[in-house]
């Protein structure tokens, strides 16, 4: 229920979005966050994207992660 | 390296838990994280002072009989169109659910977003009510949903607000929760911010968590750190979803739909400022406004057949789905008596499918 997946914007035909998530495409609604672009990653739960998520962040824990092995 | 980096963890927690002077319960409150947790094994590769316990985070698990039994009144005597997601439709109240409704010719449809169902609203002579369940995560859909105005579209809401069930269920002070992994969708939505007061109420340490085995390994190790440490707050874990504000958006629209309201959950009773009606400026859209004469007849009744269903007890955290009577004997996925049964969510039904019970 709780369950939300990252995709990547397709196409925007607002308040919805064209999302693929790993290939497999769904309309998602994206007006409950500031400004989605296409080719940016978003999480989405229920057919709302609720946040967007950048490699950068994904890339960020990655880091948290390594750190913990080396300590 | 994922396996690599779990099994470290599990190697720096059980070092860590040789500091312990006492077994420690940690409590999840998430369905999500229980699947992790059962479907990876986790509990085996930790030490047996530090017990990995559930709490009530099942949307669908913690709706009390009632809403369910108003949606079947609803249904039997007004004209509409039932939406609602596939696991609430599966849960049983005196051998029917809404499948049964279904298959006796009533309108239900199952959506896999509030958005399928103000679609079908457009197209669809009849009133369309859908069942809205879910937490903070699911909420702001909804509110979305309602605020497109369309006019046949109506939600009967069972939408509850996680945080204060997490006050709720210390203050009861039944079980010694020593840590807690937060939500980490709930968490999307409220911000890490949401949770100091909680915090600063009970000082007991909270670690928001992501959904991959290494997330849960992760906030525990942070857990039991900040047990032996004695440096208990709020952690973020799940930096790549969560930020400390929230989804500021998802959260005006939230507001402006919802109010707040002291509602019943399913082995809590009556949870302070937990519940969320649809506010009146909006009640053109609120199914029990609008049916308001529907309901003037409808009174509650017993499931009998719930009554050594101890689902109330699994997400109060006081026992686990094995410790119940029924677990996979008198209760299964195909033949459920309570919803912690029923429910992709539910521990019991994350136990039956994954076993090593």
């Amino acid at each position: 229920m709780c369950l939300a997946i990252p995709g990547r914007v397709e196409e925007i035909d607002y308040p919805f979005a064209l999302v693929s998530f790993g290939g497999a495409k769904k309309k998602i609604r994206i007006d409950l966050l500031d400004s989605v672009e296409v080719g940016e990653y978003i999480l989405a739960h229920a057919g709302l994207a609720i946040q967007k998520v950048s490699e950068e962040e994904v890339m960020e824990i990655n880091r948290l992660w390594k750190q913990i092995l080396e300590e | 390296m994922r396996k690599e980096f779990i099994l470290k963890l599990s190697q720096k927690i059980k070092e860590l838990s040789q500091e312990l002077d006492r077994e420690i319960k940690i409590m999840h409150l998430c369905g999500t994280h229980e699947d992790t947790i059962s479907k990876y094994n986790l509990r085996s590769i930790l030490p047996e002072n530090i017990r990995l316990i559930s709490g009530p985070g099942c949307p669908v698990c913690i709706i009390p009989d009632v809403d369910l039994q108003k949606v079947f009144h609803l249904i039997e005597r007004a004209n509409v169109v039932l939406t609602t997601f596939g696991d609430m439709a599966r849960v049983p109240f005196d051998g029917k659910s809404l499948f049964y409704y279904s298959s006796k010719g009533h309108d239900v449809k199952i959506v896999y977003s509030v958005f399928d169902a103000v679609e079908i609203a457009k197209e669809s002579d009849k009133p369309v009510v859908h069942f809205g369940i879910g937490f903070e995560t699911t909420m702001p859909s909804t509110a979305a949903a309602i605020l497109d105005e369309v006019e046949n579209f109506h939600v009967y809401s069972a939408h509850r607000y996680f945080l204060p069930a997490m006050d709720f269920l210390l203050s009861l002070g039944e079980t010694r929760i020593e840590g807690f992994i937060n939500p980490g969708h709930v968490s999307t939505i409220v911000g890490s911010d949401a949770y100091e007061p909680i915090f600063e109420k009970y000082g007991i340490p909270q670690v928001i968590a992501g959904f991959e085995p290494e997330d849960v390994m992760l906030a525990v190790y942070m857990l039991v750190k900040a047990i032996i440490e004695d440096r208990p707050g709020v952690y973020n874990e799940y930096t790549r979803a969560v930020k400390a504000e929230g989804n500021v958006k998802a959260k005006e629209a939230m507001n402006a739909v919802f109010g707040v309201e002291d509602w019943e959950w399913r082995g809590f009773g009556v949870v302070p400022a937990s519940g969320a009606p649809i506010r009146e400026k909006f009640q053109d859209h609120d199914a029990l406004k609008v049916f308001e004469s529907v309901f003037e007849d409808f009174i509650p009744k017993e499931d009998v057949r719930k009554r050594a269903c101890r689902c109330g007890d699994v997400l109060r955290g006081l026992i686990m789905p094995d410790d119940c009577p029924l677990f996979m004997k008198g209760c299964t996925p195909k033949d459920p008596v309570g919803p912690c049964m029923v429910s992709f969510e539910g521990t019991c039904n994350v136990w039956a499918k994954y076993g090593g019970y």
